[in-house]
């Protein structure tokens, strides 16, 4: 792999959002909107119960997490959304790029949009509603590397479909999060759900950071194994969805589906 | 009308060797051998062989349909053929995809650069994909060379089709391609614009020893700009040769009479053309 395509993908949408208030706005606004939406849930919810439970520590750090991964498989994507939008994918294919600098070029994007997003949600979580994020001391480095590496794997995953279903199948995209949100058990334990949830739950590498995160709040200690599966589980994804990316980039050139990619001009 | 057989449908022969021939494949920009490319049933091009060689300007021509886009698209990388090779500067493209590339580039009007980035951004984004060394530097030289400094912040969405173009053909330079690939590079320009951006390609093609394949549908041009030409129809090539004399070669008052006949001319009727490819003069392949 060479650096100066990869730094393309990532300066071209440094440019962007330099310029671009429209861009920079949401990367912002929605984590703002949701920590203090959620502050005030949980502040209220601490006032109202007397279970003992800290709901800033277990309810708005999973807010905190869940958003993270969220931007992070939204950063990847947006900056492929860009190549869609502006029609851009016979430039930058029939360059010298790789597939792989490419979707590193898209990480490295994602990397950057979500760090932003963090500092905002961690700002005002422990700002305006003492949230103690950093008591989970290095805990949070392995929470909050499954959670990137789950949020690069569905990014480039969401990136693969619409590639091969088009700029149209972009609506699919967005709900994705809130798709998995029941199966990973961000607000409960995976033991509420039925049986045939909580198999899937345990498929998908985020449920072990959020079953993690309530036995830490909770004084139970952290399960190193749990968060070593959630660490490989998400290694497995990037590598299956880096391998779908590049088998449909294969056939969108061998179909001549890339040659011809408009809006609403793919079957 | 009986069209001769002048062009290569199917293979002409070509010496193929390994990664980079030494001696005659070294004289080429772009060398096609037996290029296919069908869409089911489809056939879009069909079995073409032809060649560009260092400094020359080769017109691609042909109606609508007629396998230029696709056969662009094809030398590009962004579409695989169904069959055949493609070599630039003795690089074979499908296996040596990111060598070959670097040292080719293009413009089509319909793959516009993104115009949500200023002109700068755009040849700075553009120098780094092809891995520029000097990329900073190379853009400072291309915006006096196409007159753009002072459009140099400017987004190019709102940048004038004349001034859209030589930002166009400036990022197609930006890597000094030993070949350039001009889909209608002057399509949608005033005659006195595309007069300049005709005289700068030649120059440059001159300067750079650079080989240009140049789609147009405008036959003055062609015949102003190009040292051969190509006359595909429905994928495949029909004739081959110097645009300025092949019009009385071949009983047409002018390239554009010539051009309104063949497109018009079932293939069927041209079956020496599809069937017996003979050896000529500006065939690839043969001595110069």
């Amino acid at each position: 792999m060479n650096l100066r395509p990869i730094a393309a993908i990532a300066l071209r949408q440094f440019y962007l959002l330099r310029s671009s208030p429209t861009r920079v706005l949401p990367m912002i606004a929605w984590v703002a909107i949701d920590i203090i939406l959620w502050g005030f849930i949980s502040r209220y919810l601490n006032t109202v119960a007397s279970t003992g439970v800290n709901f800033i520590s277990s309810l708005l750090g999973a807010v905190l997490f869940w958003d993270f991964f969220t931007r992070v498989m939204q950063g990847v994507t947006m900056a492929f959304f860009e190549d869609v939008w502006s029609r851009n994918f016979i430039n930058v294919f029939a360059t010298p790029l790789l597939i792989s600098e490419y979707l590193t070029g898209l990480v490295l994007t994602g990397i950057a949009t979500s760090l932003v997003g963090l500092i905002v949600m961690l700002v005002l979580a422990t700002w305006l509603f003492g949230l103690p994020f950093f008591s989970l001391g290095v805990l949070l480095l392995p929470f909050l590397l499954v959670l990137f590496l789950f949020g690069i794997a569905l990014g480039v995953l969401a990136s693969a479909m619409v590639l091969r279903l088009g700029p149209a199948s972009e609506w699919l995209v967005w709900p994705i999060p809130a798709l998995l949100s029941p199966f990973v058990g961000v607000f409960y334990p995976l033991s509420t759900l039925p049986a045939w949830m909580r198999a899937v739950g345990h498929l998908l590498p985020p449920s072990y950071v959020f079953e993690n995160m309530r036995s830490v709040v909770g004084g139970h200690g952290y399960s190193g194994s749990g968060l070593l599966t959630g660490i490989a589980l998400a290694l497995l994804d990037i590598l299956l969805a880096a391998w779908l990316f590049t088998s449909i980039y294969r056939y969108a050139v061998r179909s001549g589906l890339l040659a011809r990619y408009a809006a609403e001009s793919v079957s | 009308m009986n069209v001769p057989a002048l062009a290569g449908a199917g293979h002409a022969g070509l010496p193929i060797a390994g990664v980079a021939t030494p001696g005659v494949a070294a004289d080429y920009a772009l060398r096609a051998d037996g290029l296919r490319k069908n869409y089911g049933s489809t056939v879009a091009v069909d079995g073409i062989s032809f060649g560009v060689r260092a400094g020359e300007i080769v017109g691609l021509l042909g109606p609508n349909g007629a396998g230029k886009t696709t056969t662009i698209n094809m030398v590009l990388g962004v579409l695989q053929p169904s069959a055949g090779d493609i070599r630039i500067e003795g690089v074979e493209l499908a296996r040596h995809r990111s060598r070959a590339l670097a040292h080719t580039n293009f413009t089509a009007v319909y793959a516009a650069l993104p115009g949500n980035l200023t002109v700068y951004q755009n040849l700075r984004f553009f120098s780094l994909l092809y891995d520029v060394p000097a990329g900073v530097s190379r853009i400072e030289q291309l915006l006096d060379e196409f007159d753009l400094r002072r459009l140099r912040n400017t987004r190019s969405g709102v940048l004038s089709s004349g001034e859209q173009t030589r930002l166009a053909l400036a990022k197609a330079m930006v890597n000094e391609p030993r070949l350039l690939l001009l889909d209608e590079p002057t399509a949608s320009l005033d005659p006195s614009a595309a007069d300049l951006i005709r005289s700068r390609i030649r120059a440059m093609a001159v300067r750079t020893d650079c080989g240009i394949l140049w789609t147009s549908h405008n036959m003055y041009e062609v015949e102003e700009i190009c040292d051969r030409v190509l006359f595909l129809s429905r994928g495949r090539i029909l004739l081959e040769g110097d645009p300025r004399s092949l019009p009385h070669a071949h009983g047409a008052s002018s390239l554009e009479e010539l051009f309104i006949r063949l497109a018009r001319e079932p293939l069927g009727s041209a079956p020496a053309a599809a069937a017996a490819p003979a050896p000529k003069r500006d065939a690839p392949g043969a001595a110069p």
